[in-house]
């Protein structure tokens, strides 16, 4: 063992408010009744297992995974769209190397998942998986179809909202994130509970902004949608027990 | 209801790079002062997670065949006592000698061959499994040790946010009753934290809610 007797100077994440967090559990989402924790979740103050995180990047990445159009030997049927953005902390700094998994309905809105046998079509040519590492300015980008719209059994016809799921890694288990990437001006926002499970505040940050000058003519539109994990407490002159400048 | 899409990068960003002195710049990991963004916010995992999160090795926080390999068992919950056999659980560890696979532990890198740290397990019938090794202690920061723990997310249908847990062993007794963490729970509660010795590894079950809901932390 090393390094037991020495206090350690660690980064400490910040915290986003109340306001502008989803809580874990939202009253109009029916599956959060048995399942989200009811007691006050206890502060865990970060020491080394919070921050830190696995690291996983191209090994995780085969070619052809930030294309969801081209599978199976054939082209995906559906509106031809390219997402892209950046990957940043809550400071402003770009995270690079970080790992994008994303995953979607079709263009008739149905999921390649054996629970998924709603009445719209399996497309052959689209599993709806997709997944990418930021390059060294945190950017990313996929070429895929815009999903549709799907019912679920939440409330009498309730539909989803088109939307990517969407799971990252940042550089530390603090800054784990697994959310949802909508398309502007959608008409299903208002009677859906997980869109409405965001605070008003923050649930412009869920909609990605379409973006004409990154269309690419006779081919694709596109979406930037731009994710920000938590970032690190500024403390750029603490010392350690040797008083060294750490 | 219409939403103005709102890039978190400021309007005036420098895309360029060029330096001015006293301005702040974007991209290159560096800045002369904070800014603030405000975080993307989390949305559930939903019930097809497994289309986008299902890994061939995710259950291999080690890999494969190597020495003193444990399994971390346990089934999750809902409040009528049901299983949830569509969550994700994912583990994040320190190897036996108390380092993680991550540039930032300041002591160095973790040296264990093959070790990941990080497992990540559906729950079909309830239940996860992850192959791992036995962490050890781990130091709390301020010159004592945490007791050999794993840090836990849970992710299903139903849940809007991961909820963050962590598994200790009941065969450390000892570590366990110093250990901070647990130290600052109520006593009856930390046995919910507990896993217990089984023919090849531990145990210990996630109760989302009821009498004997997990204790879960906010990180
Ligand atoms: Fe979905």
């Amino acid at each position: 063992m090393t390094g037991t007797t020495s206090r350690l100077v660690l980064p400490r994440y910040l915290q986003e408010q109340d306001g502008q967090r989803t809580p874990v559990a939202f009253d109009g989402y029916r599956s959060t009744g048995l399942r989200a924790p009811l007691r006050t979740p206890v502060d865990l103050p970060h020491r080394l297992t919070e921050i830190t995180g696995p690291v996983l990047g191209e090994d995780r990445v085969t070619a052809g995974d930030a294309d969801l159009t081209l599978r199976a030997g054939g082209e995906a049927q559906g509106q031809r769209i390219i997402v892209f953005g950046r990957v940043l902390d809550s400071g402003g700094r770009p995270v690079p190397g970080a790992l994008l998994e994303i995953w979607q309905a079709n263009a008739a809105g149905r999921y390649r998942h054996v629970v998924d046998n709603w009445p719209a079509p399996l497309d052959p040519h689209f599993d709806g998986l997709g997944r990418v590492v930021t390059d060294s300015l945190g950017r990313y980008e996929f070429t895929t179809v815009k999903p549709g719209a799907y019912p679920w059994g939440n409330h009498h016809n309730a539909w989803r909202p088109a939307h990517i799921h969407f799971s990252l890694f940042g550089q530390a288990f603090t800054q784990r994130l697994v959310t949802q990437m909508y398309f502007p001006d959608d008409p299903l926002f208002g009677q859906d509970p997980i869109f409405n499970a965001i605070p008003p505040a923050a649930r412009h940050r869920a909609v990605a902004g379409f973006d004409l000058g990154r269309t690419q003519p006779d081919w694709a539109l596109a979406f930037e949608w731009d994710i920000v994990l938590r970032g690190t407490e500024q403390t750029p002159f603490e010392t350690d027990d040797d008083g060294d400048v750490a | 209801m219409a939403f103005e899409h709102d890039s978190p990068l400021v309007q005036d960003a420098d895309e360029t790079n060029e330096r001015r002195p006293g301005t702040p710049r974007r991209g290159t990991g560096f800045l002369d002062e904070p800014l603030t963004l405000r975080t993307t916010p989390s949305a559930t995992v939903g019930p097809y997670l497994a289309i986008g999160l299902t890994w061939p090795d995710g259950a291999d926080a080690v890999a494969p065949g190597t020495a003193g390999e444990i399994w971390l068992r346990g089934t999750v919950r809902d409040g009528n006592g049901d299983v949830v056999p569509d969550a994700m659980v994912e583990t994040w560890q320190a190897d036996p000698d108390g380092r993680f696979a991550h540039p930032d532990d300041p002591r160095g890198s973790a040296t264990t061959p093959g070790f990941r740290g990080f497992g990540r397990s559906a729950t079909p019938g309830g239940e996860f499994a992850v192959r791992t090794l036995k962490p050890g202690p781990v130091p709390d920061g301020e010159g004592g040790l945490q007791a050999p723990h794993v840090d836990v997310s849970v992710f299903a249908r139903g849940l809007l946010d991961r909820v963050v847990t962590r598994i200790y062993f009941a065969d450390e007794a000892g570590a366990n009753a110093t250990d901070p963490v647990l130290a600052a729970l109520p006593e009856d509660r930390r046995a919910t934290l507990v896993a217990q010795r089984t023919e090849d590894g531990y145990r210990l079950d996630i109760n989302l809610q009821g009498d004997a809901e997990t204790v879960f932390f906010a990180v």
